[in-house]
């Protein structure tokens, strides 16, 4: 999930007959499946969960081209260098997608990445790991794009209109990610010498855990999940989207002749899907908390970003009046 | 960037359709809107033509109004196709 462990600020979900008259047709319009859309009337906690998802999501777009960028000037070949650049530059467009969704229930663009900036901002935890070889490169189209999916692809139907439209694109431009990333490691596989080989299986030992936490928290540990559920924003539960993911991925896995770091992961004949073992949460926590292995680089790398960036804007501002003026005196 | 302008992006998508709204980008004046719209809304074949619409220029009916606007239509059924009854031997018309 590109969006973990939202807060809702709701304690106790709601009866219709509890409601008011207005929230009472927001909650039926919601229940039958209408979208809706910026100018309806819609619950303040509603807006500001919503704001606060979208704005994770669209950091993590962001955030989440730092580890592959990592690996531009260090790309194999030309052909992998541009398709790694396509890759990152689809990033940048879907932070962009979801920054403009969110300015429609009238957050402020700057605001929020300012909240990304100091901490009061999330980004999802799994870009708070390094990158550490060129296969992790392969790894991450293929488990944590591949994860993003499984997420976004529920989320075309979530109920918020403009949200909603933005994950139809994305989920168009992801399925490019996941393919290229898994091809690059069959490659590897198939082809590469045994160092190769070697490097492949490291990176999904480093990489697979983190992808599975990109859910969240299991279910009962997911306080905010009932209203998110209730309002649609939210679609299915983590667990049910881990499963998922679990259930696609090994098989995929076992195509490429690698294994997975989990002594417990296993076909279970009777339930239908994979078995696999507990996730380490306490490391899950720590990172959301800020203290992963990359987050200071992260996010200090963003801050830099915008800030150097700023001569850039305002000569772009400038360039701007000047051609207005122009055509005015014309 | 949030003090920049905000443009209303439309695309369309090939010769003799309609452009159609696909979303929004900032931008310090249209000439850039224009490009950042393009980088943004069609990297891969989305369209032929690109309009860029500063979003205050657009004036939007409310959401509220959506019954004194629309609703008077539904009692023209004259108005549709369907509502002619044809003896089959006029044939498709």
């Amino acid at each position: 999930m590109y969006a973990q462990l939202v807060e809702t600020g709701v304690k106790r979900l709601k009866s219709l007959d509890e409601m008011e008259p207005q929230e009472r047709a927001f909650q039926e319009r919601i229940d039958a499946e209408i979208k809706i859309e910026a100018k309806n009337w819609m619950p303040d906690a509603y807006r500001q969960t919503l704001i606060r998802q979208i704005s994770q999501h669209a950091h993590s777009e962001i955030v989440g081209m730092l580890p592959e960028g990592n690996w531009v000037t260090r790309a194999p070949s030309l052909k992998r260098k541009l398709q790694l650049m396509a890759k990152i530059q689809d990033e940048a467009g879907h932070g962009l997608y979801l920054y403009s969704a969110m300015e429609t229930l009238g957050a402020d663009r700057d605001e929020e990445i300012a909240k990304m900036h100091n901490g009061k901002a999330k980004y999802s935890s799994i870009f708070n790991y390094p990158t550490l070889s060129w296969a992790d490169m392969g790894a991450v189209g293929w488990l944590v794009d591949g994860a993003a999916i499984v997420n976004q692809v529920v989320l075309q139907r979530t109920s918020y209109g403009p949200y909603s439209r933005a994950m139809v694109r994305i989920c168009k431009e992801e399925s490019f990610h996941q393919r290229q990333g898994y091809q690059m490691l069959l490659t590897m596989m198939q082809e590469g010498t045994q160092a190769q080989k070697d490097m492949v299986q490291d990176s999904i030992n480093r990489l697979w855990w983190p992808s599975l936490m990109m859910f969240g928290p299991s279910d009962e540990h997911s306080p905010n999940s009932a209203q998110s559920m209730a309002w649609k924003i939210k679609r299915q539960s983590n667990d049910e989207l881990r499963q998922r993911f679990v259930d696609q991925t090994v098989p995929q896995l076992e195509l490429l002749g690698c294994t997975a770091p989990d002594p417990d992961l296993k076909w279970n004949e009777e339930r239908g899907h994979y078995d696999f073992g507990e996730i380490q949460w306490d490391e899950f926590y720590e990172v959301l908390k800020g203290n992963g292995p990359c987050n200071q680089e992260r996010v200090s790398k963003r801050r830099n970003a915008i800030e150097s960036g700023a001569w850039v804007r305002e000569a772009a501002v400038a360039y701007a009046r000047k051609q207005q003026l122009k055509r005015d005196v014309a | 960037m949030s003090d920049w302008t905000l443009f209303e992006v439309f695309v369309r998508s090939k010769h003799g359709l309609n452009h159609k709204h696909v979303g929004s980008v900032h931008a310090a004046d249209a000439s850039m809107a224009l490009e950042n719209a393009r980088e943004l809304y069609t990297r891969r074949n989305e369209g032929v033509s690109l309009w860029v619409v500063p979003s205050a220029a657009i004036t939007a009916s409310a959401p509220d109004e959506k019954e004194p606007l629309f609703d008077p239509s539904n009692d023209k059924i004259y108005r549709h196709a369907s509502f002619y009854e044809l003896p089959a031997e006029v044939g498709h018309m």
